[in-house]
């Protein structure tokens, strides 16, 4: 297959098909023949405990390969439109099978989280990208190495664990987790008996809204919870995943004890959009310049160009599709028609929407 | 090309429910007049919110069924390109060599109409995918598709049949209307059309370098050679692939067939061209050319309402009619109307869409200006000569003293409105 796929993706062949690429043909003979456009095959659903659900993906010949720690945009297509939201791999890099998981939390307004638990069957054909992000495990590590997640931001952490689980490493593993209760917590069984299965690693869970009696550790993550672990952040590489609130205390603690260089940190956004807020609210943020303007309620082309980008435009009535964007995140309003959209990564006329509170858009 | 072309309002959309409007004046208190004899103000503002509210119904409706559509004609178009390519590959027996040719011809029709056109309007840019994102699409056709989208999406779409505005009007060729200055050149309007036709994928590109605009001082130097370069690079592209590639494949039938057979491909792909160049033609003729269509003045349109602005698609555009294979092959450009009104909506929509317009101009009294293509390409043809001989009015003769007098009266009134803003 590699030496067929190589030819396919060949500039001769480019020629042939040229404007299009060969996948736009390819595509249609069957969606996992693609050269290029990562594409998975869901091989089974698993219902995590908590309300989590991991699913396990055969992805085609197009897809790289991932490191401990990486995302993938991952696309179902519901009604003809395909939503898009970034998963984090949660599987060892060691599966030999060729397959690789992802593992979510449902969030209740969460659409595809929830079409993950309800809808997503067997066999289904899913859009990856090739897996990104900077939070990843490096090829050597030091012999000392903790991990601190918060609720569903132990899914990369778990990418990490139990890669270094399988290829047999031999250093001191700290894994500090916190989850709001047990009932609340992904992956127990594994983390139950994750300690076990490596030489020199403890795994301590703390249960910050039901604490279990005789539990070392209580409350929110606290420089105390390092040190009674005998973690010295100033000689521990640290890689801590989960809501902001943690992640803020986190990199507090290690700033103070001048060893910020040994952090590693991935928030796990949640999504705040007040639908209802007449007035202008939230951060407009322009990912591809790497700027952010508080939201003045007028339309995202008028307020990029406030914040000195020139974004393309034409005729600024919703006509022409000119100055169409990816919107990353956050929800926009029609200025015409008033409909909100409230789907990551959609297409918007920036002409005609206004951000309602946080948007993140590609310009 | 300074964005600034047309004068648009910096607008402000702040209070989160106002339309922008398109075409604003340098007084702000006129009024256009586009549609008064038809409507009053407040009807027009009701005919907009009308046509506001139908094409929101129909964008809340799209779905499955939609995005199953474009993928069901796509799919035709491949197989359909895939057949005729192979077909051109059998020179040796004529049946299926000419099969091949027909086939791989309304696969470029396909691909550039009912595909291409409409995907790059953005009318499938809600499914998300990136195979038919209007951003992202390039199409089987000679004209890039940045600089297509740019001088059709934007400047034809907005600026309808607006003289001094529209480049679309005649394409700075042909002189299709009576308000269009007459020029020498335009005795030869039929040939030019004629010629046109025949290689009108070219002539697309041509205009969308817009040589003119750079010529008039509207463009910058920069802007005209990335455009240039961009439509060499395509034209290379292209020219590679069907007179290059596909030939060079061919050499190996040479010693089955003959020292011609790579000729007979790059002769196949050429009639295919042409099939499609002509269709292409035919269809887009058809949308804004025929006698009843209205072409507007620049002075009228200003300050226009949203519901002015609809008016002005509905009284600027014609519609064919024709069977549902014939709607598909001329990606529903047949209904020039509808599309001109909504754009940004999936064309399969248009034949449901057109009933509501139709009752709409009936209640109105508005001309729906439908006919047969034997119907519309004859008022075409009719046009094309009438308009070709010499205006009696002088006003109406570019070189006249009169109509020179009259253009830099109105170049002296713009500078002199642009130095008041400036101070």
């Amino acid at each position: 297959m590699g030496i067929v796929r190589r030819a396919l993706g060949s500039r001769a062949v480019a020629t042939l098909t040229s404007p299009h690429t060969v996948d736009h043909y390819l595509d249609l003979v069957h969606p996992m023949l693609t050269v290029d456009l990562v594409r998975a095959r869901v091989v089974e659903v698993i219902q995590e405990t908590g309300v989590a659900s991991t699913v396990v993906l055969r992805p085609n010949g197009a897809w790289k390969g991932f490191v401990p720690g990486q995302h993938v945009q991952f696309g179902v297509e519901v009604d003809g439109t395909r939503r898009v939201r970034v998963f984090s791999v949660s599987s060892s890099t060691e599966n030999r099978d060729g397959t690789f998981t992802v593992s979510v939390k449902a969030h209740p307004d969460g659409y595809v989280s929830q079409f993950l638990r309800n809808g997503l069957t067997k066999g289904t054909v899913v859009h990856l990208s090739q897996a990104e992000g900077e939070f990843v495990l490096p090829d050597t590590l030091p012999g000392h190495v903790a991990l601190v997640s918060g609720g569903s931001g132990i899914t990369p952490v778990m990418s990490m664990a139990r890669s270094l689980r399988d290829r047999g490493h031999a250093g001191r593993i700290t894994f500090l987790h916190y989850a709001k209760s047990r009932e609340d917590e992904i992956f127990s069984d594994e983390l139950d008996t994750l300690a076990a299965s490596l030489p020199d690693a403890q795994v301590v869970r703390v249960y910050t809204r039901a604490p279990e009696e005789d539990a070392p550790l209580s409350g929110r993550f606290h420089v105390d919870h390092l040190k009674h672990l005998g973690v010295d952040p100033v000689d521990t590489l640290t890689f801590a995943c989960g809501p902001a609130g943690l992640i803020a205390a986190v990199r507090d603690t290690y700033e103070e004890l001048g060893a910020l260089d040994q952090l590693r940190v991935e928030y796990f956004k949640v999504p705040s959009v007040d639908l209802d807020a007449a007035d202008a609210t939230g951060t407009l943020s322009f990912e591809a310049s790497e700027t952010a303007a508080d939201n003045s309620g007028a339309t995202i082309l008028e307020q990029a160009e406030a914040a000195g980008l020139k974004p393309d435009f034409g005729c600024r009535m919703g006509v022409c599709n000119t100055c169409a964007v990816k919107k990353l995140s956050g929800a926009v309003r029609h200025v015409v028609t008033g409909e909100v959209g409230a789907n990551t990564d959609e297409t918007i006329k920036v002409c005609v929407q206004v951000p309602v509170g946080d948007v993140v858009v590609d310009l | 090309m300074s964005k600034k072309r047309a004068p648009i309002e910096p607008l402000s959309a702040s209070s989160h429910n106002e339309a922008p409007q398109p075409l604003v004046g340098s007084d702000a208190t006129k009024q256009s007049t586009i549609g008064l004899e038809y409507m009053s103000y407040e009807e027009l503002e009701d005919f907009g919110h009308e046509l506001d509210g139908i094409r929101q119904r129909t964008l809340d409706s799209l779905g499955q069924a939609d995005a199953d559509y474009i993928r069901r004609v796509i799919k035709v178009q491949r197989t359909f390109e895939v057949l005729g390519r192979i077909g051109i590959f059998t020179p040796f027996f004529w049946p299926t060599f000419v099969a091949g040719i027909v086939f791989l011809g309304l696969s470029k029709i396909i691909e550039n109409m009912e595909i291409g056109h409409n995907v790059m309007h953005g009318q499938y840019d809600w499914m998300n995918d990136p195979l038919v994102d209007g951003k992202r699409y390039e199409w089987d056709n000679v004209a890039p598709a940045q600089d297509w989208k740019h001088g059709h999406n934007y400047i034809h779409h907005t600026y309808t049949n607006i003289h001094g505005m529209d480049r679309d009007i005649g394409y700075g060729l042909l002189r299709i209307d009576n308000d269009q200055p007459w020029y020498p050149s335009h005795r030869f309007n039929l040939p030019a059309a004629f010629l046109l036709m025949l290689f009108f994928e070219w002539g697309v590109m041509y205009h969308g370098i817009e040589l003119d605009e750079y010529l008039g001082g509207k463009m910058s130097k920069k802007d005209f050679r990335d455009r240039k370069s961009r439509a060499a690079r395509k034209a290379r592209r292209q020219v590679l692939k069907d007179y290059v590639a596909y030939p060079a494949i061919a050499l190996a039938l040479v010693p089955f067939v003959g020292w011609w057979a790579p000729l007979a491909v790059i002769g196949a792909n050429f009639v295919a061209n042409l099939i499609r160049n002509i269709w292409t033609f035919l269809i887009i003729f058809c949308g804004h050319f025929p006698a009843e269509v209205q072409t507007f003045a620049e002075e009228d349109a200003q300050n226009e309402t949203r519901g002015q602005w609809y008016l002005r698609q509905l009284l600027g555009s014609a519609n064919i009619s024709g069977s549902a294979p014939f709607h598909i092959l001329s990606g529903n450009l047949s209904h020039q109307i509808e599309h001109h009104l909504f754009p940004d909506i999936p064309a399969r929509r248009y034949p449901e869409v057109a009933q509501e317009i139709r009752a709409i101009c009936e209640r109105h009294g508005l001309q729906y200006n439908s006919g047969r293509l034997s119907k519309q390409l004859a008022s075409v043809a009719r046009q094309l000569g009438a308009y070709s001989k010499k205006p009696s009015d002088p006003l109406l003769q570019g070189k006249s003293p009169e109509a020179k007098a009259v253009r830099r009266a109105k170049r002296e009134a713009a500078k002199a409105a642009q130095e008041t803003v400036d101070a």
